[in-house]
């Protein structure tokens, strides 16, 4: 009988000295994936689904215009609007607004600014056409519609 | 050297997980994980005011039209679809025809694998080769966004999918390759060689919409 009142000297908790390494790991997984939103997005965006979607592959080559229904329409409105860094601009304001962009870039990199613009599905295709037009007139002619992944 | 009994002085570390915890929740409350992703489009140089606009010389067999009006009814070849899903076999089938077939024309269909081979039905009334086919897409002012880029899609998956099965590769993998990388370059032009995407965008008309 002494053989099974063996007294076993291994102790019975669970190590979690690993622990704070392994939440440590899932941290700066999510650091490194975050990019903070340096501004504040005042209309309404619910982007449309598409399948056939790329990726950007400069970044600092891209700069965004969202288009939708303000989120305040007693302030401004209840059309859909153009929103360029931190403010509404009118169509007129997009070339100087694409120019402006253009300036922060190398002078070899200019006529490669590609503009993503985000728009809201409930949008008409007026106002997006403006935009091109000024696209055009400023030839910046690389154009992104932003576009989340549909799960066929 | 009887320093074996000897405890090893310890900091207590039981907390760490907890601020890292801490942490961990911050960040993921704030995080929107980036999607820069979307449909690409290279949009035409703008016209020259002193240049008369060209004479369109293309015979209308090699123009595909897609119209589109204000209450997002699609016209197709002057026929109306209701399934934008369709326009993608459509699309293909017209760019592949090889009507009327010049020397470089049936030197590229002859290069073609089997299977796009197979969708060319060689139709007199269809278009000639691929870098004569034009796909004409017009909108209007009061179009919905959400058709427009649905048809885009579509248009553009067609390509995509001829270009993917010419290099064995599969619609997603061919958008995915990396042009900085000379192999993958390779294969994307060799895919897009005599295939131009001749997707053309009109300007809309102005019936709806402001």
């Amino acid at each position: 009988m002494a053989k099974f009142k063996k007294k076993s000297n291994t102790s019975q908790d669970i190590p979690t000295a690993a622990l704070p390494d392994i939440i440590f790991m899932l941290l700066f997984f999510f650091m490194v994936t975050t990019v903070l939103r340096e501004s504040t997005i005042m209309v309404k965006q619910s982007i449309p689904k598409a399948t056939q979607l790329r990726k950007l592959s400069q970044k600092k080559l891209v700069s965004y215009l969202y288009v939708g229904k303000p989120n305040d329409p007693k302030k401004f409105g209840a059309e859909p609007r153009i929103q360029a860094n931190d403010a509404f601009i009118e169509v007129d304001g997009i070339i100087q607004f694409i120019e402006e962009e253009k300036g922060k870039l190398a002078e070899n990199e200019k006529d490669q600014i590609t503009i993503s613009i985000k728009v809201d599905d409930e949008t008409k295709m007026g106002i997006v056409a403006d935009i091109q037009e000024k696209m055009r007139d400023v030839n910046a002619r690389k154009l992104m519609y932003a576009a989340s992944k549909r799960a066929d | 050297m009887a320093r074996s009994g000897r405890k090893l002085p310890e900091v207590n570390s039981s907390s760490m997980a907890d601020i890292a915890f801490l942490l961990l929740v911050f960040f993921l409350v704030t995080t929107t994980i980036a999607t820069d992703k979307g449909l690409t489009l290279t949009l035409p140089p703008k016209a020259d005011p002193n240049e008369p606009p060209p004479d369109i010389t293309k015979n209308q067999r090699n123009i595909f039209k897609i119209l589109v009006n204000s209450s997002d009814r699609i016209l197709v070849e002057d026929e109306p679809m209701t399934d934008v899903k369709e326009l993608r076999s459509m699309v293909k089938e017209f760019v592949l025809n090889f009507g009327k077939a010049d020397e470089d024309a049936q030197a590229l269909y002859n290069a073609l694998p089997q299977s796009l081979k197979a969708l060319s039905l060689k139709n007199e009334s269809s278009s000639d080769n691929p870098k004569e086919a034009v796909i004409s897409f017009k909108a209007d002012r009061g179009t919905s966004y959400d058709i427009y880029i649905a048809i885009l899609d579509e248009l553009q998956g067609a390509y995509y999918e001829i270009y993917g099965e010419r290099v064995g590769l599969t619609a997603d993998e061919f958008r995915a390759l990396d042009r900085k990388k000379p192999d993958e370059q390779a294969k994307y032009t060799a895919a897009r060689n005599g295939f131009p995407m001749n997707i053309s965008i009109a300007e809309p008309t102005k019936i709806g919409g402001k």
